[in-house]
């Protein structure tokens, strides 16, 4: 936040363009560079050193899991994956270079500015939005604490959903500039999905705000760090946010904007080179900062579970060393946790998709919402304390909620079997038919 | 703290702002424009930050920019209003006249009104807003006279924006229900 200090109307209206020209002629301003530069103190090196870091470890990161994405779909599918460039290790670096070399194909028909804008609109929300994430306990360093978030803004949360609500952009813009109707209906069906989870999303995490009071990301997690994880008092804006999050990042099975098997490559069919792989790295940069948000609103961010002495000050650096490496882990399991489910799930049919946005988890999280602040109003004059006890008897309510939902929204499909829904005589001559069908292709079981 | 460089910035967004509004209204493409409202949305939002209300900015991006622009391209492109001439709303030279006036009319009120003092109980001290930030955090200004002293309009607003929608449905249905019978009969 630059300055309350400094209130705009005190400011010459000529006093704007060029920096050195505004100092001859601002009579406010201390003459000498050393007041110019006077912004440079240690917050700001501090500020300087974590963007490198978190950069370098993100893109990194997201390079090695493209990699991880390989090797866990060919566990999943028992086969082995990646194994030449240096036993497998080396092929985000090949894949990399293998982009940087190929042909950048500008096809002719499309809007050229938007064309090579829209890789990147879709690449740089995910990357803002990890500026607000706090990934580990305060450092005390000799010059001063440094705090583990690159931007502890005052409107943490809703930082994230503004940014979030951009995503769109660029998957909308590379669909319409392409100029080609596959690429266009991959755009519409993630403007539209887009926009329907969003609002789920956003639902879902009004009950975290119920129960932290505050929407900076620090405070929810002190808040979860204090009682239990919001993952077992609020279970239900858990698995909607979960469900929510896997739409907004365009990942099975929600990836209906690329769709192979319909649309081509959807969006990106006309990319090529460099462009393509800003897609790909988006992509995984979106899976890693839903990861971290997840983590952060529902599983105690950074925090140590039944050690309550890390989580608290007096800060010392292996408490940083130890909080980070909670942090790194709870994000690596739900990564692990989007993998896995990619390559288990098939993709939705487009009118499941809306009705699950808007006819299940819509109403369910409106609907949450009025049950969690009944019941922390409930709580509160029972006299429950906050804390632990006060997060189990919200859990104790959410299993009870779990248990209703699942029923309404399994109509009977998964918890009972199918030959429950049919009558006992339908069921004796469909045996006999599937018993005659085998028979006849000579495969009798 | 460093009110050059705040300066600097607070009139580069106002600038860029400006120069994404003319924009706006100059292109014909309408995707290009709606991107270039975006852009304006944008600084807007930045402005809002730089005066202390990050709870405004951050509602800006997301309702304007991340909203309500993204289904106002989403109809653009389902429609491909890409032609020009389909679209312009003033035709002919007496349009234009009468539209260009009307704004040279709005300009001149606004510069007029620039000198008018503000009333004097809609005038917050200055700092005012970043003490209160200070205590009470980014949401709770906005939200504690929105749900206590204007929750009537608060409700009443959204009611009317139900009926709103509920309007929106209940025309496409109709018409849809004439395709249908046109297709029919």
């Amino acid at each position: 936040m630059i300055g309350g200090a400094a209130p705009v109307w005190a400011a010459p209206v000529w006093a704007v363009p060029v920096w050195g020209l505004v100092q001859l002629a601002d009579p406010q301003q201390p003459p000498g560079p050393a007041a110019f530069f006077s912004f440079l103190d240690v917050s700001l090196v501090y500020t300087v050193v974590k963007l490198l870091i978190v950069f370098t470890v993100y893109m990194v990161g997201v390079a090695l899991l493209t990699l991880a994405e390989r090797k866990v779909s060919a566990w999943i599918q028992d086969r082995l994956g990646p194994n030449r460039v240096l036993k497998g290790w080396g092929q985000p670096l090949a894949d990399g270079i293998k982009n940087f070399m190929k042909e950048e194909s500008l096809p002719a028909a499309v809007n050229r500015p938007l064309f090579l804008l829209a890789p990147a609109m879709a690449f740089v929300p995910a990357l803002v939005t990890w500026a607000v994430i706090p990934f580990g306990a305060p450092l005390p360093l000799p010059w001063g604490r440094m705090d583990l978030v690159l931007a502890d803004l005052p409107i943490g949360y809703l930082f994230i959903v503004a940014l979030s609500s951009l995503g769109v952009y660029g998957i909308v813009l590379a669909g319409w500039s392409s100029n080609n109707k596959y690429a266009l209906l991959g755009g519409l069906r993630s403007s539209a999905q887009m926009i329907s989870y969003e609002i789920a999303l956003g639902m879902s995490i009004i009950p975290v705000l119920i129960l932290s009071g505050d929407v900076t990301l620090g405070t929810i997690v002190q808040q979860q760090a204090r009682g239990v994880w919001n993952a077992l008092s609020l279970s239900v804006a858990c698995l909607i946010f979960l469900i929510a999050a896997f739409a907004e990042t365009n990942r099975l099975p929600f990836d209906l904007p690329e769709a192979e098997s319909e649309l081509i490559a959807g969006y990106h069919t006309e990319y090529s080179a460099m462009k393509f792989s800003l897609f790909f790295i988006a992509e995984y940069a979106n899976m890693v900062t839903a990861s971290a948000l997840i983590v952060t609103l529902f599983f105690g961010g950074w925090t140590v579970p039944f050690w309550a002495a890390v989580n608290q000050p007096p800060w010392a650096w292996w408490k940083t060393v130890i909080t980070l490496g909670a942090f790194l882990a709870k994000v690596l399991f739900f990564l692990f946790f989007y993998m896995w489910i990619r390559w288990t799930l098939p993709r939705f049919r487009y009118d499941q998709l809306m009705s699950l946005g808007w006819k299940v988890l819509l109403p369910t999280a409106l609907a949450y919402i009025v049950i969690v602040a009944g019941a922390t109003l409930g709580l509160d004059a029972l006299g429950v304390r906050r804390g632990v006890g006060y997060g189990l008897c919200l859990f104790g309510l959410n299993v009870v909620l779990l248990l209703i939902v699942f029923f309404l929204v399994d109509r009977g499909r998964i918890v009972s079997p199918a030959s429950a829904r049919v009558r006992s005589a339908e069921l004796t001559r469909l045996r006999a038919v599937r018993a005659r069908s085998a028979l006849a292709a000579g495969t009798g079981e | 703290m460093y009110p050059l460089f705040y300066s600097f910035c607070f009139y580069l967004f106002g600038l860029i702002a400006i120069a994404s509004a003319l924009a706006f209204v100059t292109r014909r493409s309408p995707v290009a424009a709606a991107l270039w409202l975006v852009n304006v949305l944008f600084c807007l939002a930045a402005l809002y930050v730089m005066l202390d209300a990050p709870f405004i900015a951050a509602v800006q991006v997301l309702v304007y920019a991340g909203a309500i622009m993204v289904v106002f391209l989403f109809v653009v492109m389902l429609l491909n209003l890409g032609l020009p001439g389909e679209l312009a709303d003033a035709r002919g030279l007496l349009a234009k006249i009468l539209a260009g006036l009307a704004g040279i009319v709005l300009l001149a009120k606004i510069m007029s009104s620039r000198t008018a003092v503000p009333i004097e109980s809609l005038m917050l001290r200055p700092d005012s807003l970043a003490t209160v930030a200070r205590i009470q955090g980014a949401v709770a200004p906005v939200a504690q006279p929105l749900f206590t002293e204007y929750l009537i309009a608060f409700e009443v607003t959204s009611i009317l924006l139900l009926v709103a929608a509920v309007g929106a449905v209940l025309i496409g249905r109709r018409r849809a229900a004439a395709v249908e019978g046109v297709g029919a009969g």
